[in-house]
C-alpha cells in the first residue's frame, strides 16, 4: 500500500507541475488566491493521483471518493488537478475566473465537472461531507469521503458542529484535512484569532489526529493510509504548510492570500517554478 | 371533517408514509423531533434518520452532502432557526446549485404562540421566495401538508414547506389531487378575491361565508404553494372580481401579499385594489395564537371588513 520511491518522485514531480499550472491559470495582472491554492496543492496531489478512486469519464460513478474543497478560495488547485485528471480539458484552465468560464472564482458544482459541492462562503464543507460520509452508511457504499479546510476557515463556528457530528456518528469513512499555512487574509491567525493548540482541539472533539509536514508527499501519502484504516472515529490529518509554497517571494507573505502580480512578479514566478520541475528531473 | 390537527401533523404523517415507500428519504432533525412531528419517522426508520444536535448550519450542509449522495432528505427545525440561522448555507449549498434539500420550517408564523417574538418566524416566506431556484408551499390544513409533503419529496430541487403547530379543521378532501404550483379556487365568487395562504385559509372562507350574507360574492383562493405563484389562476380571478385582499400571517412584507402586489403591478390588465392583510413590518410577542392573530386583524371579521370596505370603496 506504502508507495514506493519512483511513486512518490512522480507525484512530487505532478506538484511542481500542478504549482506552476497554478500560476500560469492565474497569469499576471488579475487578483487570485495565490497562497492558499499552492500551499494545497501537495495535498490535493496526494489526493488526486495517489489516493481517491475517481472516474473521470464517469463523474457520477456511485462507488467513487467524495473530495469536498472546503476553503473554496483555493480551487485553482483543485481545478489543475481536475483537468490533469481528465475531467475537462487543460485548455480550460486559461479561463480561470473569467465571464462565461466553467470555472468559477469559487466552486459552483454545476458548471464544473468533477466538483461536489458548492462551498467558498467558508466553514460549510465538512457538513457536506458529513452528509456524503453519513450516505454511505444508508446505501452500503464503501466509498471515502475527504474534506480540505483552511486554518483561518477552522474559525467559523459551523466547523465545530460538524467536528462533533462527525465524531458522534463515528465517521470512520472521513478524513479531513486542515491546511495550516498560519496565515488568513489579514494576517497571521494567531494574531487575528487564535486557533491553537489545534490538534488538541480536534482530539478533544472525538477525532483521530495527525500532523504532517504538508509538502511531504511520503507523509501526506503515509497519513492518507493511516486514516483510511482507522476505525470507529473520524481522522483529521493537520499539514504545516507553508503559504505561497513554491514560490519564494510569496511563501509566508500574507499579501498574497489574495493579490495581482506584475509582470515582472509572474515572470519570476514562473521561472522558479519550471527551475523546481526541472529540478526534479522533469 | 375529522377533529383539529395542525399542519405538523400531516407532514409527520406524510414521512412516515414515505419512509416506507422510498428508501432515499432520510430526516435530519435539530433536537426538536416531538415539536417537528418527526418522531415517528425516527422510530420506525432509525438508520435513516439523523440527530443533528441543536445546530442547524450543520444540519442544513448535512442534508446538502446526503442529497447529492442521492438521498432525498428533509431538515427540520423551527422556521426561524431554519431560515434564519441557516440562511447562508440554504443560499450557497442548496439553492444556488438548485440541490434536492426539503426544508421543512416548523411552528411558523404568529400562531407559534406563547414563545413569543424570537420564536416566531414572520420573514421566513420573504427569505426563501427571495431565492432563485427554491419552491416555497404553506399548507392550509393537516391533509394539504400531507399531499404537500409527498409532492415535495417527488419534485426534483430545493422546496420549503412552511408548516404551522395551529391546529384548525381539515377542509381538504382526503385523496384530492394536489399540484404544486396550482393555486385552487375554494369558493366562487364575483366581487372581491380574497387569496390566503396556510393556517388563514379557514378565517378566510369564513369571511367570505359572512360576506355573502350581506351579497358580497366572495371568491376564495388557496394559493399554497407561494413560488412560484400560479399567476394565471391569480390574475383571471383577480380581473375577474375586480378586488384582492390577501391573507396570511406573516409579514405583508416579501410574502404572499408581496408576491400579488408584484403580479398585480406588472400583470393585470386593470388596475386592481389590493390590500395586504398579515403582520405589518413588525414582530410577534408571547400570547395565545387566536390573540395574536386578533391584535393583527386577523379575525374572519376583520378580513371580512376589509373586504367589505375595498368592495364599498369601488361601488362609491
Amino acid at each position: 500500500m506504502e508507495p514506493g520511491v519512483q511513486e512518490l518522485r512522480e507525484l512530487e514531480k505532478c506538484a511542481a507541475e500542478v504549482r506552476l499550472q497554478i500560476v500560469q491559470a492565474m497569469g499576471p495582472g488579475k487578483a487570485h488566491h495565490f497562497g492558499g491554492s499552492l500551499s494545497a496543492a501537495d495535498l490535493l496531489v496526494a489526493l488526486y493521483f495517489y489516493k481517491m478512486r475517481h472516474r473521470a469519464r464517469e463523474p457520477g460513478w456511485p462507488e467513487r471518493d467524495r473530495f469536498v474543497m472546503s476553503k473554496g478560495h483555493g480551487v485553482p488547485a483543485l481545478y489543475v488537478c481536475l483537468a490533469r485528471a481528465g475531467f475537462f480539458p487543460t485548455s480550460e484552465l486559461a479561463g480561470l475566473k473569467e465571464f462565461g468560464s466553467s470555472l468559477q472564482g469559487h466552486p459552483d458544482m454545476r458548471k464544473t465537472i468533477g466538483l461536489e459541492a458548492n462551498t467558498g462562503s467558508l466553514g460549510m464543507g465538512l457538513s457536506v461531507a458529513n452528509g456524503m460520509a453519513l450516505a454511505a452508511r444508508v446505501t452500503g457504499l464503501d466509498y471515502r469521503v475527504y474534506a480540505l479546510l483552511g486554518d483561518g476557515e477552522c474559525q467559523e463556528g459551523q466547523v465545530w458542529e460538524a467536528a462533533m457530528t462527525a465524531a458522534h456518528y463515528g465517521l470512520d469513512n472521513l478524513t479531513a484535512i486542515v491546511d495550516r499555512n498560519e496565515l488568513q487574509a489579514m494576517g497571521r491567525t494567531e494574531e487575528r484569532m487564535s486557533l491553537e493548540p489545534i490538534v488538541e482541539k480536534w482530539r478533544g472533539f472525538g477525532w483521530r489526529t495527525r500532523e504532517i509536514d504538508g509538502h511531504s508527499m511520503s507523509e501526506i501519502c503515509t497519513a492518507l493510509d493511516d486514516a483510511a484504516r482507522t476505525r470507529g472515529a473520524p481522522s483529521v490529518i493537520v499539514a504545516h504548510t507553508v503559504k505561497g509554497k513554491g514560490v519564494s517571494f510569496m511563501e509566508g507573505r500574507p499579501g498574497f492570500h489574495n493579490a495581482k502580480l506584475t509582470d515582472e512578479q509572474y515572470r519570476n514566478a514562473v521561472a522558479e517554478l519550471e527551475a523546481g520541475i526541472a529540478s526534479l528531473g522533469g | 371533517m375529522a377533529g383539529l390537527k395542525a399542519t405538523r401533523d400531516g407532514y409527520g404523517e406524510a414521512l412516515l408514509q414515505l419512509g416506507q415507500e422510498e428508501p432515499r428519504v432520510v430526516v435530519v432533525d435539530c433536537d426538536l423531533f416531538r415539536s417537528t412531528r418527526t418522531a415517528a419517522f425516527a422510530e420506525a426508520f432509525p438508520d435513516r434518520f439523523f440527530e443533528m444536535g441543536i445546530a442547524e448550519q450543520d444540519m442544513v450542509s448535512t442534508a446538502v452532502g446526503l442529497a447529492l449522495s442521492g438521498m432525498i432528505p428533509f431538515a427540520n427545525s423551527f422556521a426561524v432557526f431554519l431560515t434564519g440561522r441557516a440562511f447562508d448555507q440554504t443560499r450557497q449549498q442548496i439553492a444556488l446549485p438548485a440541490v434536492n434539500v426539503k426544508l421543512a420550517g416548523s411552528s411558523a408564523g404568529i400562531t407559534q404562540g406563547p414563545d413569543g417574538a424570537t420564536h416566531q418566524s414572520v420573514i421566513d416566506v420573504a427569505l426563501m421566495r427571495s431565492l432563485p431556484n427554491m419552491t416555497v408551499i404553506v399548507p392550509s390544513d393537516a391533509e394539504e401538508a400531507r399531499l404537500a409533503t409527498r409532492a415535495a419529496a417527488e419534485w426534483e430541487g430545493p422546496v420549503y414547506l412552511r408548516l404551522s403547530r395551529y391546529e384548525t379543521p381539515v377542509w381538504r378532501d382526503g385523496g384530492s389531487a394536489f399540484e404544486i404550483g396550482k393555486a385552487e379556487v375554494r369558493r366562487a365568487g364575483r366581487d372581491v378575491s380574497l387569496i390566503a395562504c396556510g393556517v388563514m385559509l379557514g378565517r378566510v372562507l369564513e369571511a367570505a361565508e359572512a360576506l355573502a350574507g350581506e351579497r358580497i360574492s366572495a371568491e376564495v383562493l388557496n394559493v399554497h404553494t407561494v413560488k412560484p405563484l400560479d399567476a394565471e389562476a391569480v390574475l383571471s380571478s383577480c380581473e375577474r372580481t375586480g378586488a384582492a385582499v390577501t391573507v396570511e400571517e406573516h409579514s405583508i412584507i416579501g410574502g404572499l401579499g408581496s408576491a400579488v402586489a408584484e403580479l398585480l403591478t406588472e400583470g393585470a390588465g386593470k388596475h386592481i385594489p389590493l390590500r395586504r392583510l398579515g403582520v405589518a413590518d413588525t414582530f410577534g410577542e408571547s400570547g395565545l395564537a387566536d390573540e395574536l392573530l386578533a391584535k393583527h386583524g386577523l379575525t374572519a371579521e376583520d378580513i371580512a371588513a376589509q373586504a367589505r370596505e375595498l368592495v364599498g370603496n369601488r361601488a362609491g
